[in-house]
């Protein structure tokens, strides 16, 4: 791009900045970094921001949290409460909790801070889960971008790590019931469950050592590889370069957009202010986490309505989901003189184990089943891509009836619903809502196809309706430029790979297996509209759509 | 300030009633002024509220409850169950119940104060239970701090810490508190009202059902501190809230972000 | 429109695409022609876009001058209301919001009206070259092979059991994170003391309970006697110990032989510790007779000895055998019969110990 620098004339610089520029080059070095970031393209798109919003999100955490450091105590010492918050007064409660209500009520803008903590936190996550669906649907994660897709995954799995230890600082009513929930998930664990409680909360539960503990882990173990899996995912998006959605100029081989200096550069560091202001809109109008109004942790009261935060909000769902009794058949039964407790360890692991184990290993299925071994930089649209797309919809529909079963006493009180029902029906929902959404999707996506053929052939539909000489009433297509039209056609349609026998001459059973998925993967398809169709579509639509503009005119009255 | 204006607003609402009351049976009563003379009117009964209330309940109980409300198969009989029973039921607009299902629900009043009274005196006269609340327990004075921590342990399972309300099985629920009376509150609690237990004087102390009518006004006056509260639903509206207004706002200034100038 | 077509085998085990090849495809036209902005042939729309981005930047120094205020001008004192701390905190809010997005959307608004946005291509440059592959890999190769690790199994195996044996002492050395379990789970504080019966008391001030004082359809939150006096672990005993006490007509109740008198005249005291994963299950139904957790909706028939009828949990509610001491007050006449609260590998042992 720029050549500019290796001409034979010393380059002078113009501005201050470039003058400082050279005076710290000419002690540090460092230039070559700038050269090759300088004027690194990035493409432009909305999608590709929510990777950008979860990094400010957290860079944001990272600020309010080391606020909220100086003032928080992480002690379960009791203390009486004293502070300003009267329907509290006097009350008997930890030390932590007395300090979460110091910081809520008595430090100035500590209530500003802890809300701007808690929905940063909320929009962490969010976003988080947000890019890893576009990256998804997309089909971003394919090489070389697979291990991203892993650290990203890790990352995810750490927020929510840094988001659970979080939640249950404040030792309030609601979240300490949470921890509650928890221990009685490890005791579920057979043969080390039970030490594994004790351990962790320093002997029986609460016992008086787990808010120390979380905090070390929520305020430096968590957030410090947080920020190395950053290091590494941002690392390698410089080495990989961004990928980019398909149109016209843009192929594997490059990558088109703007350069980082300084449009790009302006626009993703003037996005920083715009998602820290739309937080602070959230913590200036919106309260959340009331722990006034939970109280202090006891293990007698409990609220309704106790959830967790959304993100753990589908291994809660599972829990609730899971039936403990079917008939006269208990989940928990004795085995060799000990407890095994199904109903609570099946709900709690193998929902999430799942989840994950096919997040991390999806994008090495499908290079199995495809034998796709090139690099991908340009992305797929997620309707060229049915099968995947369906398979992504699908997943996350699983997770949305969990994620719903979480709330399922929210949802029977709002829609005057019977709170049963309501678990009849998401366990229903919990086996059939995957497939159906992976039908219906695959046939929306199909259709799609099957439209962007039919304008690419066709032109868009303009809405307006002539009438021709001979009576007959047609609907007037605008043709597509060109630029528009490889948008639509621009595209790769893979077709499912038979078994090919392998250096022995054998079709092994895995390649027979292999070559079943691919039929069932590319099976069924829209092949994108070739110029000979469109040669065809021309002469066929001759009257219709090309000379309709044309004619037009004459028609018009 | 507010909690001022409902302690006036209560005895002189009972003097405003009395008054009515006079009017209507054409009795011969004085007229009270003080507080306390104004509780114990509408604690009290006369023979003829009894008798009006008798022709009251054979119009338009006795269907469910039966003659005399010794309860047919559609209506509990309410012998017993005393004048804190009919006040809270009927003042609430549950009784009579639009139509049967799985609880009855709040609505409208259908009888006027006066009617009320009437039908409380009837049910009160056939035999003991427990009477409409004295005014002093209703004065939202007691201690917040102490009836927090008893709403907490007794209430907030069903009704939600911050008197949100709650899910019970098979389509029943528990109420939101908010804009319920004290003296509703309090009747609740003494008579056990459908599926929610009774709590009498000798679990929850009067003095500890005061506190806990002064905890729950005092919050429902106070607001939510940190802005609006969402409905006090807990982490699921606030997981809603950020995906679809913390998310939806960021996606659209995305979108103005990438977009070209005109 | 569906092209179904099969897709002959490709040879080379490389991607099979739907006979595309064969077919012509459409020629990527290239980058669309740039677009001039107005900002960019009308110097007013220019001189207008630059005021535009100066207004924004001056709605955030005004945005960080009313979070200045707000925080000095308004004083959280002790007697502050909640009004005052929620004005308070939609000010500094605002202001930081303001102060936020001004700069935000300003700066964008500069890069997309008045900065160049000439759409550039870069080219890809592969990730490594062929022969730093190659020469790489022929590297590793050499290492392997000059430590001569495939051919010394004895060093390579005893080398992978030395590694695999490395990381126990450091899982041992977090072995004083807590005790190890004992048979704490199998007790609660319900255990008479010296032969004393422990009177059931209310939670949280701590009085003790007449069994004349529960009326049928009550519902009392229960302690046990001493738990209030406790300085320490009070809140670990009070996770095991906590009781809901409830009074129903006695027909009601169908206790199974050996529990006929566990209760009073209809009054019984179950543990309020789900069997599920521990949630308080205090949610008391007094017509249905069924009790109800928050957390995961299990649901248990008290005419049932507290039988699970919906949701997650897979045992009954542990009941508490109960008596009327000399002066009216219930007492406790034993501790739970089996562990409280969710279960556990050990859990069965400990049952059989308690009955044994």
């Amino acid at each position: 791009m720029s050549a500019s620098s290796t001409a034979d004339v010393p380059y002078v610089a113009k501005t201050k900045v470039g003058r400082f520029t050279n005076f710290v080059d000419e002690r540090v070095g460092g230039s070559g970094i700038l050269r090759e970031f300088g004027r690194k393209v990035f493409p432009d798109h909305w999608s590709f921001m929510f990777g950008e919003v979860a990094l400010y999100s957290f860079v944001i955490l990272l600020l309010s949290g080391t606020f909220l450091t100086f003032f928080f105590d992480p002690s379960m010492a009791e203390t009486h409460y004293q502070g300003s918050y009267t329907p509290l007064y006097n009350v008997e409660m930890s030390v932590a909790y007395n300090s979460s209500l110091n910081i809520s009520f008595d430090v100035r803008g500590g209530l500003f801070m802890r809300q701007v903590h808690h929905w940063s936190a909320l929009l962490f996550v969010a976003s988080l889960s947000v890019h890893m669906l576009r990256v998804f649907f997309t089909g971003a994660f394919r090489k070389p971008r697979e291990m991203n897709w892993v650290v990203g995954g890790v990352l995810l799995i750490l927020a929510m790590a840094a988001g659970f230890t979080g939640y249950s600082l404040p030792d309030d009513l609601l979240s300490g019931n949470g921890l509650r929930i928890i221990d009685g998930v490890i005791k579920s664990i057979p043969v080390i469950g039970t030490y594994i409680s004790f351990f962790l909360f320093g002997g029986e539960f609460p016992g008086t050592a787990i808010i120390g503990r979380l905090y070390v882990l929520h305020i430096l173990l968590v957030p410090a590889i947080i920020l190395l899996m950053i290091v590494i995912h941002l690392f390698m998006v410089v080495v990989h370069k961004h990928t980019q959605y398909p149109g016209p100029g843009r192929n594997d081989g490059n990558v088109v957009g703007y350069p980082l200096g300084p449009v790009y550069a302006a626009k993703a560091g003037g996005f920083f202010f715009i998602v820290f202001g739309v937080i602070a809109l959230m913590a200036a109008a919106f309260t959340i986490n009331p722990i006034w109004n939970y109280g202090p942790y006891d293990p007698s009261p409990v609220s309704a309505g106790t959830q967790p935060d959304w993100y753990i909000g589908f291994v809660d769902g599972a829990l609730r989901l899971m039936p403990g009794v079917v008939n006269d058949f208990h989940f928990e039964y004795i085995v060799f003189g000990h407890t095994l407790t199904l109903n609570v360890l099946l709900p709690a692991l193998v929902p999430a184990g799942i989840l994950f184990t096919v997040l991390f290993t999806y994008p090495w299925i499908e290079r199995w089943i495809t034998k796709d071994d090139r690099e991908h930089h340009v992305l797929d649209r997620p309707r060229n891509a049915p099968t995947r797309t369906a398979i992504g919809v699908a997943g996350f529909t699983w997770y949305c009836v969990m994620w719903a079963a979480a709330g399922s006493d929210l949802i029977a009180t709002h829609f005057h619903v019977a709170l049963n029902d309501v678990t009849y029906w998401l366990r229903a929902l919990f086996f059939l809502g995957p497939i159906l959404a992976f039908i219906v999707t695959k046939r929306v996506a199909l259709a799609l196809q099957r439209k962007d053929r039919e304008i690419a052939l066709h032109g868009r539909e303009t809405g307006r309706i002539v009438r021709l000489p001979h009576g007959e009433f047609i609907e007037v297509h605008a043709p597509l430029d060109e630029y528009k039209r490889y948008r639509l056609v621009g595209f790769e349609s893979l077709a499912p790979l038979p078994a090919v026998p392998n250096e022995h001459g054998v079709v092994t059973r895995s390649e027979k297996r292999r070559a079943a998925l691919s039929k069932w993967f590319f099976e069924d398809r829209v092949a994108p509209a070739s110029p000979a169709e469109l040669e065809a579509a021309h002469a066929h639509g001759h009257h219709e759509a090309i000379e309709a503009g044309a004619d037009q005119k004459s028609l018009t009255h | 300030m507010k909690a001022l204006s409902q302690k006036r607003r209560h005895p002189l609402a009972a003097v405003a009633l009395l008054l009515m009351g006079l009017l209507l049976t054409g009795g011969l009563y004085a007229i009270a002024t003080t507080v306390n003379q104004a509780k114990a009117e509408t604690t009290s009964f006369s023979a003829s509220d009894a008798e009006e209330g008798k022709k009251l309940f054979e119009a338009n109980c006795a269907t469910c409850h039966g003659m005399g409300a010794s309860g047919t198969k559609d209506g509990p009989s309410l012998v017993g169950v005393g004048a804190a029973a009919v006040d809270f039921q009927v003042g609430t607009g549950r009784m009579p119940m639009q139509m049967n299902g799985p609880q009855a629900q709040k609505k409208p009043q259908q009888f006027n104060e006066e009617q009320t009274r009437q039908l409380a005196a009837y049910v009160a006269s056939l035999g003991p239970g427990p009477s409409i609340p004295e005014e002093h327990l209703l004065d939202e004075k007691g201690d917040a701090a102490a009836g927090g921590e008893l709403f907490r342990v007794n209430c907030a399972m069903c009704h939600n810490a911050a008197a949100a309300g709650g899910a019970l099985t098979r389509g029943k629920f528990a109420p939101a508190l908010g804009d319920v009376t004290g003296k509703h509150i309090y009747e609740a609690m003494v008579t056990g009202p459908q599926n929610m237990p009774v709590f009498n004087d000798a679990n929850i102390s009067p003095e500890g059902k005061r506190d806990i009518i002064t905890f729950l006004k005092k919050i429902e006056a106070n607001g939510s501190p940190g802005g609006a509260d969402l409905g006090s639903l807990g982490p699921v509206s606030e997981g809603l809230f950020v995906w679809v207004a913390g998310l939806g706002v960021i996606i659209a200034f995305t979108i103005w972000l990438t977009s070209r100038t005109s | 429109m569906g092209n179904h077509s099969d897709g002959s085998p490709n040879p080379s085990g490389a991607v099979a695409t739907a006979g595309q090849e064969e077919v012509e495809k459409f020629q990527d036209p290239g980058l669309p022609p740039h677009r001039l902005r107005l900002a960019d042939t009308d110097p007013k729309a220019a001189k207008r876009a630059e005021r535009q981005v100066a207004i924004l930047f001056g709605i955030s120094v005004i945005g960080t001058v009313v979070f200045l205020i707000a925080y000095f001008a308004i004083d959280l004192g002790n007697d502050s209301s909640i009004a005052t701390i929620r004005t308070q905190n939609l000010l500094l809010g605002l202001g930081t919001a303001f102060a936020m997005l001004g700069i935000g959307t300003g700066i964008v608004h500069w890069a997309k009206a008045l900065m160049p946005d000439h759409e550039v291509s870069e080219e890809r440059h592969a990730i490594r070259t062929e022969d730093d592959r190659k020469a790489a890999v022929r590297i590793v190769d050499d290492i392997i092979e000059e430590t001569g690790i495939k051919r010394r199994p004895l060093i390579r195996n005893s080398l992978i059991g030395a590694l695999l044996l490395a990381p126990l002492p450091a899982l041992a050395v977090f072995g004083d994170l807590g005790p190890r379990p004992d048979r704490k789970l199998a007790h609660t504080m319900w255990a008479p003391q010296d032969g004393k019966l422990k009177r059931l008391t209310r939670d949280p001030d701590g009085t003790p309970i007449k069994a004349s004082d529960v009326t049928i359809g009550s519902a009392f939150h229960v302690i046990p006697e001493g738990l209030n006096e406790l300085h320490e672990g009070k809140l670990n005993e009070k996770a095991k110990a906590v009781v809901l006490l409830m009074r129903l007509n006695p027909e009601s109740l169908n206790p199974s032989p050996g529990r006929e008198n566990w209760g009073y005249n209809g009054i019984v005291a179950y543990s309020k510790i789900c069997t599920h994963v521990g949630c308080p299950v205090a949610l008391y139904e007094q017509q249905t007779h069924h009790l109800l957790c928050p957390c995961h909706q299990s649901t248990f028939d008290l005419t049932q000895e507290c039988k699970v009828i919906f949701g997650p949990a897979s045992r009954p509610l542990p009941q508490l055998p109960i008596a009327v001491d000399a002066e009216g007050y219930l007492v406790a006449t034993s501790d739970f019969k089996e562990p409280v609260g969710p279960s556990y590998w050990e859990r069965d042992e400990h049952e059989r110990l308690i009955n044994s």
